[in-house]
């Protein structure tokens, strides 16, 4: 015990003699862990740059606790394991205040178990499939109940959508979301014979068979709605072969969760004219702020084509609160600064509020809107106010007795019926 | 809301501004009813608009459907500054040409920031589609008045049938006269008369429609009359034979045309790998390479976007076979016979490639745009369209295989190159230049998979990333075919993609895949050689 508690003291000594020397060169280290090369550096470059214009921002306001930020930018190359071992680098070696990054699931349940070990704070920007609250990560896309429950009640409530086709790229994100809402559709009181789920494999690229089947499905006689969790490149195949088999968005609209402005500037819009994407932004949509911003990424970006969409934005409230979080404990001490940020308020781009709640998640307004030949999108419904972000879905019979709270339960994973809390690891 | 009345107050003195300025101007009433009903429409929400759009069509206005085309197609706006209602009619730029909603007449040029457009929801561009196909019988084109008809089937109220009744006498053409009876058969099975139900179930029996079928399904469901019944139950097993039917040639057309897909990205492997033996990995690089050769064509000839897929052609054959050229040149040659060095190697180039393209033109998908003759498809009937895309890949991947069995059996090129791979040595003896032939094979090979990315341009992404998700299939149809054998190729991606296609309605895309891998390595297994073998004393050293 004496032992532990000298080998104790000794490396908080060491620890403190590193973090002067750190101190020392007064920078604040912020950590950007984007792929960079490989197939997602097509969505992740984007999300760098957008970092490093917020913290080229932040440094001519002065920096911050008079100190200015530095960016440490590392390419986990698309590459899962290798996200945690730069993970593990921009902890352990760089001493990172803050990492921004990962946009797959994958990569994040990757990066996980390195930032609960050293005790690492991540924003992670990207819309996912909830049934997870970590201490360390603050969730600043959409969880489940913020993207497509919304986007499935326009369609029911709103479109009269009677029959589903849910279409995903087989893996967790897809999965799991598709299981949420085929729960939520059967709670509604649609048909199991009215629910077709499918799935493709990455970067499918034929999708002649699923069309002429989905066109089928469509029409047994009731209004069909297409939902999909089609993974980025797979979709210009799948949107191309909709409009090549004569099926228009207003005999079968699809609404996507995974397509923006971003991917719609690589394409060929005229097939996808009318098809629906769920969002908690879009560039499209009016107000000062998202004018500014707009303003600024082309400034910074020296392209006044480049678009800007929801992950961005993400980025934009992520990196903000941090700031906040940081002004308000004084430092940038994970401890400190994760205790600093539940209940703080940033302003979204598009209008209203977004807030930290304690289940690391935050609130956003909902968007649905109809593809445009421009590649802008046409709002066509918002949500009223913002919607609180869920962990863990309601819809799903493992997890809706599951809290997650890191103000007074301090637990990401606390089931109400039996009172325990499974530790701060999800699963 | 509470805005409404003096808005609407001012919109009407804005309105009624043109007829005190210019009192000479003689305005029917109906004029002032149809542009005050259009005003309506910039307050709307977008289930009023569907109204709205509806009285409008009432007032007979002779503008009436060029305004209603217009707004269905998002060219509906008003002036900001006077709330004036105007049809966009081109725009260059930023600028807007302006039409007058009520004589049509040109209305000068408006810039975009001035103008607020009036927008639709897909809801709302359906009701206008089915109004609009109202106007469209009398259409003198046959393909409008086909379409309008089944558009009208899709709702047939009182006076829609009136219409098609109308419009019956007079039609010539016989397909849309055929239509016009499944729409007005459809209606009268809602009649009284089981006699006239029993005619209109023997009309429908006729058809192979999904639309008829259900509606018949439906009848079965509710119809008193026992002769009406069995009528219609055999009307519906007829129509799902014939929708069997057709299904499975469709099916077999899915696996054609991803067969061909799958020949085309296999032809210039077959080329080098097969002919030559190098494991090139980075033959989907060079597709790549094609298929960034059309977005750059397409660049540079943006008014003629039909052409430019045809030119992108022998341009993508060229910037490919070059490529493939000078990597022979530089790197292969000094690696024959080294099996895995020349796979590392290639596989060094395909990342240098995939990078530089990232750098020249960014990480980002480029967009290549479907020319008009390649979009859309063919409708042989109800149950049976092909998609244009597709059916011009199958018929392309033929051309392009006739034309390279052409190359290597009738020309002196071919010879030499058929000479070089069958013996090297002998060849040599006789006076080949086999360094010149094995640059000339691999170009070839090289540029048939950059022609190959033409054509992948029209199916999939451009981006970077394309190579790498078919270098795989590629090899696969190499291999099962047959090492060296052309005609293996063709038999052999035609196989698995109608395996693929047969596979994938039951156990679904990931599953028909992962079958179709084990079929192949099973067959492998027993036929290392593949379906049709290289046989003589050149294939024992391979």
């Amino acid at each position: 015990m004496k032992l532990k508690a000298s080998i104790t003291a000794w490396l908080l000594f060491a620890g403190l003699v590193i973090s002067k020397s750190a101190a020392g060169q007064d920078t604040i280290k912020v950590g950007v862990l984007h792929s960079l090369s490989g197939t997602m550096a097509i969505s992740e470059t984007t999300l760098k740059d957008t970092i490093l214009m917020m913290i080229d921002a932040q440094n001519k306001k002065g920096g911050l606790l008079g100190k200015k930020l530095e960016a440490v930018v590392v390419d986990p190359a698309s590459n899962w394991p290798l996200f945690a071992e730069k993970a593990a680098q921009l902890l352990e070696k760089d001493k990172v205040a803050v990492v921004f990054g990962c946009w797959t699931s994958v990569s994040r349940k990757s990066v996980l178990p390195v930032f609960e070990k050293d005790n690492g704070l991540l924003f992670y920007p990207v819309q996912y499939e909830g049934e997870e609250s970590s201490k360390n990560v603050i969730y600043t896309g959409a969880a489940p109940n913020q993207q497509a429950i919304p986007a499935v009640d326009y369609l029911m409530k709103d479109v009269g959508v009677k029959r589903w086709v849910l279409e995903g790229t087989d893996y967790v994100y897809p999965r799991t979301t598709n299981k949420i809402l085929e729960a939520y559709l059967k709670a509604k009181g649609v048909k199991p014979e009215d629910i077709s789920i499918n799935y493709t494999p990455f970067g499918h690229s034929d999708w002649q068979t699923r069309v002429a089947a989905i066109k089928k499905f469509g029409s047994a006689g009731k209004k069909t709605a297409v939902v999909s969790t089609i993974n980025g490149d797979a979709n210009v195949p799948f949107y191309k072969e909709l409009g090549n088999q004569k099926i228009s968005a207003e005999q079968i609209p699809v609404v996507a969760f995974s397509v923006g402005e971003e991917e719609l500037s690589g394409l060929d819009t005229k097939p996808l004219l009318g098809h629906l994407a769920a969002w908690n932004y879009f560039e499209s949509i009016s107000t000062p702020a998202n004018k500014a911003f707009i303003a600024q990424w082309h400034t910074f970006i020296k392209n006044q084509k480049r678009t800007t969409n929801d992950p961005m934005e993400a980025h934009y409230i992520g990196f903000n609160l941090w700031v906040k979080a940081v002004e308000k404990a004084k430092s940038t001490d994970v401890e400190k600064v994760l205790t600093a940020l539940p209940g703080l308020e940033t302003p979204n781009l598009t209008g209203g509020i977004a807030k930290v709640l304690p289940n690391h998640h935050i609130t956003k307004p909902v968007y649905i809107g109809e593809v445009k030949a421009d590649g802008q999108f046409n709002v066509v419904w918002k949500s009223a106010g913002t919607v609180p972000g869920d962990a863990w879905s309601d819809f799903l019979p493992g997890s809706k007795d599951i809290d997650a709270d890191w103000v007074t339960l301090k637990c990401g994973n606390y089931n109400r019926v039996t009172k325990k809390c499974s530790g701060q690891n999800y699963k | 809301m509470k805005f409404l009345p003096s808005g609407g107050q001012w919109v009407w003195t804005l309105l009624l501004a043109p007829w005190i300025l210019f009192p000479i101007q003689a305005q029917p009433p109906t004029d002032a009813a149809f542009l005050s009903t259009l005003g309506e429409l910039r307050e709307a929400s977008y289930s009023e608009k569907e109204t709205i759009a509806e009285r409008l069509s009432k007032t007979g206005h002779p503008s009436v459907r060029a305004v209603l085309t217009g707004f269905m197609e998002d060219r509906l706006c008003f002036r900001n500054s006077d709330r004036k209602v105007f049809l966009v009619k081109s725009n260059e730029g930023d600028s807007l040409n302006l039409a007058d909603p009520l004589t049509l007449k040109d209305a000068g040029f408006a810039s975009a920031d001035s103008l607020t457009k009036i927008g639709t929801n897909n809801g709302l561009r359906h009701v206008l589609r089915t109004t609009i196909a109202h106007f469209a019988l009398s259409s003198p084109d046959v393909s409008v008045r086909m379409e309008a008809v089944r558009e009208m089937q899709q709702s047939l109220d009182e006076p829609t049938v009136a219409l098609l009744r109308e419009r019956s006498g007079v039609e010539t053409n016989p397909g849309v006269k055929n239509e016009i009876a499944t729409g007005l058969a459809l209606a009268s099975l809602d009649g009284s008369d089981p006699n006239a139900r029993l005619e209109a179930v023997a009309t429908l029996g006729k058809s192979v429609s999904q639309v008829v079928r259900n509606r018949l399904a439906l009848l079965l469901e509710n119809e008193s009359d026992a002769k009406v019944r069995r009528a219609a139950a055999a009307a519906v097993a007829t129509i799902d034979q014939w929708r069997t039917f057709y299904s499975a040639i469709e099916t077999l057309f899915f696996g054609l045309s991803l067969g061909s897909v799958l020949v085309l990205i296999a032809i210039g492997l077959a080329i080098t790998f097969g002919v030559m033996g190098v494991i090139n990995m980075a033959h989907g690089e060079l597709m790549m390479l094609g298929a960034y050769t059309t977005y750059a064509v397409q660049t540079a000839m943006p008014g003629h976007i039909g052409l430019s897929v045809l030119v992108a052609i022998p341009a993508a054959f060229l910037v490919s076979g070059s490529t493939g050229v000078l990597l022979e040149r530089t790197i292969i040659r000094f690696l024959y016979g080294r099996p895995l060095e020349t796979l590392l190697a290639t596989f060094g180039v395909s990342l240098f490639l995939q990078q530089s393209v990232r750098s020249i033109f960014s990480a980002l998908n480029r967009s290549v745009v479907t020319p008009e003759w390649m979009s859309g498809s063919l409708r042989l009937n109800d149950a049976l369209t092909i998609t244009y895309n597709r059916l011009y890949i199958v018929i392309f991947t033929l051309l392009v295989f006739s034309l390279i069995l052409a190359v290597l059996k009738r020309t002196r090129i071919g010879l030499d190159i058929r000479a070089v791979s069958q013996n090297r040595a002998m060849a040599k003896a006789m006076g080949i230049r086999t360094e010149w032939v094995d640059a000339m094979t691999f170009g070839l090979g090289s540029g048939i998979a950059g022609v190959a990315g033409v054509a992948l341009s029209q199916l999939t992404n451009v981006g970077p990333n394309l190579g790498q998700s078919y270098i795989i299939d590629s090899f696969m149809v190499v291999v099962f075919g047959g090492v060296g054998n052309l005609w293996g190729s063709l038999i052999g991606g035609m196989s698995m993609g109608v395996l693929n296609k047969l596979l994938e309605p039951y156990a679904g895309a990931v599953l028909a895949k992962i079958f179709v891998l084990v079929a192949l390595i099973l067959f492998i297994q027993a036929r290392p050689r593949g379906l049709f073998p290289q046989a003589g004393r050149a294939a024992e050293d391979k």
